[in-house]
């Protein structure tokens, strides 16, 4: 299926990247390749075939609900763009 | 010292016990080639002083009879692991300065096993790539030339770092990882053994995350033993990786050399791809002559949806990569580059965070998990994920291991393929059905092509049975007896 360039834009919005205007033709057409090529799946039949979830034959492990590790906010904050005092500081969220 | 550098892992570590030579002697020895080597841009970042500290550790721990299975040899580390207090990039400039306060499990099993870490090898940024041309500090070049030319050629990819820095004897050995081919196609590339073992064999813990589900860490060396003797540290149950399998991790070094007589091996008819060149596919015969020889008993089977596998994986890969990455939002780490407001903040930090293959890769997933396109791209691609597991499976039922190419072509030049995405993506056509089906593949050096460049063969196991290709890996060695190494140049 061919992606417009109206499409790029919904989808640059979703992933939270900036698109610049000029460049959602050109991203259109290179996804629109790859999308093209990836599109041979439809010659499979997958009637009645579950979908696979997980590599692994296991079933997901349970663990105690308790912390194990925590209480060392000098280390959380280390690598922060903007700290202040024990908090992240990140733009105005609410209006 | 460079005796020293040339060492296998096996030999250097048989070398310390005997004390013929201390780890701060051989530690040293690799320092100064790494320095050597900075054309190669195979490491991100050397870390000589605290080399020469866990090596002097090492000599302490020998000296007081408590050595570790590991101790004192030498090692590079993919940038893809974090290692705490240490610069880890995933070869991006959205943590372009991240210090990890915390170890990775498969690296911390190395230090506890009393390995030395020589620095922090380059690769594709997050890992997506096979040429390391995606790598936000440059690629990697390949030591290997074509005889009499001097092109530079990549080291494949992801993991070109470790590849280029184990084919270069930077390091004894170096850990990597694999979600589509990367550790195998870069190892055929270089003329050295890569391992990628099964799905939760080793801890996800600390690895920075690209597609969970096919994400797997494992060994780059110089023989088939020193990946065994790597994978054997590495390896092991976590309670921090829900997906690790809580299984005892054998003494892979001890399949090594074991006979593969009455082995049978698969050789899957749907690996013929059409334009696969002539001397690919005669290596491929010379490796069933060489199982042959050994005693296998070889035998054609039929892997029908394998040409499937390439385009499920750009589906599920990207899928899973777009919720991974979703983390990179330049809030609690990472490059931040101020907006107007929050959302303008995110976009314009990913924007200037991210590569170009790396925003491709999340606008694909993005996509394919967008309303209106879940099912017809990510659950379709999930269920042809079963069929290509199924394949396996069926295959499992009458053989004991497959052998095949590892990749399509010897390495090629650096700029070569970076144009089209498609075409880069097909150097992983006989390795990502590794993946999608959670099994262990290993890529042997079996020989050079026309014009000097080495080839690998790959051999695919059942779930949890490394030690069968570690068996045929070790026959492989030995009949291809590859000694071949790169001319220094560097």
């Amino acid at each position: 299926m061919a992606i417009d360039a109206a499409t790029v834009r919904k989808v640059a919005k979703l992933a939270r990247i900036a698109q610049p205007e000029e460049t959602l033709e050109g991203l259109a057409r290179e996804l629109s390749g790859i999308m093209s090529w990836i599109e041979q799946l439809n010659e499979v039949d997958t009637d009645g075939v579950e979908p696979m979830t997980s590599a692994v034959h296991m079933p997901a492990p349970m663990r105690d609900d308790v912390v194990t590790e925590g209480g060392d906010p000098d280390l959380v904050l280390s690598n922060a763009p903007k700290r202040a005092g024990n908090f992240f500081v990140v733009p105005k969220v609410v209006e | 010292m460079s005796a020293l550098t040339s060492l296998t892992l096996k030999a250097a570590l048989d070398g310390l016990t005997a004390k013929a030579f201390s780890s701060v002697e051989i530690t040293q020895a690799h320092v100064e080639a790494v320095e050597a080597a900075r054309a190669l841009n195979a490491f991100v970042l050397e870390t000589p002083e605290k080399a020469i500290e866990m090596a002097k550790a090492s000599d302490a721990r020998r000296a007081s009879g408590s050595a570790g299975p590991l101790d004192g040899a030498p090692l590079g580390i993919k940038d893809l692991f974090c290692t705490k207090g240490v610069r880890s990039t995933a070869g991006s400039k959205i943590i372009g300065d991240f210090k990890p306060t915390y170890e990775s499990t498969v690296t911390a099993n190395l230090w506890r096993d009393g390995a030395v870490m020589l620095g922090k090898l380059n690769m594709d940024e997050f890992a997506m790539g096979s040429s390391n041309e995606t790598s936000a500090w440059g690629p990697v070049v390949n030591p290997w030339r074509t005889r009499g030319g001097n092109a530079q050629l990549t080291p494949g990819g992801s993991s070109g770092g470790s590849a280029s820095a184990v084919a270069a004897e930077l390091c004894l050995g170096a850990t990597a990882t694999d979600t589509g081919g990367s550790i195998r196609q870069p190892a055929a590339f270089t003329g050295t053994v890569g391992v990628k073992p099964t799905y939760g064999r080793c801890s996800r813990w600390g690895v920075v995350a690209f597609a969970s589900s096919l994400d797997q860490a494992g060994p780059m060396a110089r023989s088939v033993e020193d990946a065994a003797i790597l994978l054997t540290s590495m390896a092991g149950h976590d309670p921090k990786d829900s997906t690790s399998l809580d299984v005892e991790t054998p003494d892979f070094a001890s399949f090594v050399g074991k006979s593969v007589k009455g082995l049978r091996i698969g050789v899957p008819k749907e690996y013929r791809v059409d334009d696969m060149p002539a001397e690919i596919d005669a290596l491929w015969e010379q490796g069933i002559a060489w199982l042959k020889d050994a005693g296998c008993e070889i035998v054609e089977v039929s892997l029908p949806h394998t040409k499937y596998a390439l385009p499920a994986y750009y589906i599920v890969a990207p899928a899973e990569a777009s919720s991974n990455l979703a983390r990179y939002d330049g809030m609690r780490y990472g490059l931040r580059s101020e907006g107007a407001n929050l959302t303008d903040t995110y976009e314009k930090s990913r924007a200037a965070g991210f590569g170009a293959e790396v925003r491709r890769r999340i606008m694909i997933g993005t996509y394919v998990l967008s309303a209106g396109y879940y099912d017809a791209y990510y659950l379709k691609a999930l269920k042809v994920r079963r069929r290509i597991a199924d394949d396996f499976d069926r295959a499992f039922e009458t053989v004991d291991a497959l052998l095949t190419p590892t990749a399509p072509s010897a390495a090629f030049s650096l700029g070569d393929r970076s144009d089209d995405p498609v075409a880069m993506y097909l150097n992983d056509i006989f390795t990502v059905t590794v993946n999608l089906a959670g099994l262990p593949g290993m890529s042997v050096p079996a020989g050079l092509d026309a014009t000097g460049l080495p080839l690998g063969l790959q051999l695919i196991g059942r779930a949890l049975d490394e030690g069968t290709l570690f068996s045929l890996g070790g026959a492989l060695e030995k009949a291809a007896d590859f000694r071949a190494k790169p001319q220094k140049w560097w």
